[in-house]
């Protein structure tokens, strides 16, 4: 391959860099890769931006990002991490919903930027069980396994499941 | 890079050090929540402020260009260095305290971060816009458990309102403006905290009304934190949080 490769080359490159806590998913997917430019001598410099504030699986993305553009061969690789915007799941494409669901993990729904703070009664629906497809939904907890996930269980099936959460 | 306001590192750091001693105090339950989905939930919400926490004192260290990153300014400092709300400090008590206090510091966050969104110095804007999102989700989970325990059982009611009383004399610190930021308000850096009382008041007198729960009448309200005098709880907090740090300085795993 020749040493400079182009913005669209790298974005391509990095669909095989998978998130480590949701494999199903790549970092362009997720919406953690914000931007790359390539310099005339092929180096490559990328823009990050984190999921969650403390997300612990930013430091091996930012590895992971670095190790696969240097296999490819770029002489030089520097990734920057910016705040904003900030990250939202609004930015997943449907396709990347339509992985997630596949894979067990319900997608998040629409973000609600001016709701009540303490709702109580929640409005809209809860996602449907991403393996009978049920909207008999219950949420079980806010909060999951990883800091971007809640846990929610299925009346119909009984399956116990993970969504998401929409921030 | 020119120098930035004296008083800037010193309000950073007012503003790392709750989401640090607060996030630190949290981890407390991790194994010992009342039931599962709340040991989840509360690990889950000192992992989001202590990641706030590193941000701000990432960038806290920037500012000070004294050659302290974020885990020098986290582990080598004493507690009279750290300047949180006394609030953010107390022991963690049982699950009544735990939530009242995330409700309590919770909406008091969501104001600041939203303010601070709008800050001249665009790297703290991006990180309380970030940080903003997560403290809404925090404040919706605690603020409805507020409503549960005190509109619960006799029991339940009973320890929420003794939470609320015993919290309620720390919560005036939040709101009390530090004379040294006079400055930076000004400029549009940071935000004046005294202005967010109102909204705090009104968003926790609605919660408290659906929960059956009152606020004490006493106005007296203690203070100390924001200046780095500190109760005694702070001090065994940063010895367990410190000692391994501060035992193998430099370590790397």
């Amino acid at each position: 391959m020749s040493a400079v490769t182009t913005r669209e080359q790298v974005f391509a490159w990095l669909e095989d860099v998978k998130d480590p806590e949701v494999p199903v998913l790549s970092v362009v997917e997720l919406g953690v890769v914000r931007d790359a430019t390539v310099s005339d001598d092929g180096s490559v410099a990328v823009t990050i931006t984190p999921t969650y504030s403390g997300c612990p699986a930013m430091r091996v993305i930012e590895e992971s990002i670095r190790d696969a553009l240097l296999l490819r061969g770029a002489p030089r690789v520097t990734v920057a991490t910016v705040f904003s915007p900030a990250w939202t799941t609004d930015w997943m494409p449907e396709t990347a919903r339509a992985k997630l669901e596949a894979y067990g993990i319900a997608p998040p729904g629409a973000v609600d930027p001016v709701g009540d703070l303490v709702p109580l009664q929640r409005a809209g629906t809860g996602p449907r069980c991403p393996f009978c497809k049920s909207p008999r939904t219950t949420r079980r907890s806010d909060f999951g396994s990883t800091a971007c996930k809640a846990l929610w269980v299925c009346e119909e099936c009984t399956q116990p499941f993970e969504q998401f959460k929409a921030i | 890079m020119r120098a930035s306001h004296p008083a800037l590192a010193p309000a950073l750091l007012r503003i790392a050090d709750d989401r640090l001693i607060l996030g630190h105090r949290t981890s407390e339950w991790c194994g010992h929540a009342p039931i599962l989905e709340e040991d989840i939930a509360l690990a889950n919400i000192a992992l989001d402020l202590i990641g706030q926490a590193t941000l701000v004192l990432q960038h806290a260290g920037a500012v000070e260009r004294a050659g302290r990153n974020e885990d020098a300014l986290a582990f080598f400092r004493d507690a009279t260095d750290f300047r949180n709300a006394l609030l953010c400090e107390l022991p963690r008590g049982d699950f009544g305290v735990t939530i009242v206090r995330h409700f309590f510091h919770g909406l008091y966050s969501v104001l600041q971060w939203d303010a601070l969104a709008r800050s001249t110095d665009q790297t703290l804007a991006g990180i309380a816009a970030k940080a903003l999102k997560e403290s809404r989700y925090h404040v919706r989970h605690a603020g409805e458990w507020v409503i549960r325990l005190g509109d619960g059982t006799e029991e339940s009611h009973r320890r929420a309102q003794e939470a609320v009383d015993a919290l309620w004399p720390y919560t005036g610190e939040l709101f009390m403006q530090p004379a040294d930021e006079a400055d930076l308000v000004a400029a549009g850096t940071t935000a004046d905290v005294s202005l967010l009382a109102g909204p705090w008041r009104a968003q926790v007198d609605d919660v408290l009304r659906r929960a059956t729960l009152r606020a004490p009448s006493d106005p007296w309200m203690q203070r100390g934190g924001r200046d780095g005098r500190h109760t005694e709880h702070l001090g065994h907090l940063l010895a367990e949080m410190q000692i391994v740090a501060r035992s193998h300085p430099g370590a790397q795993w």
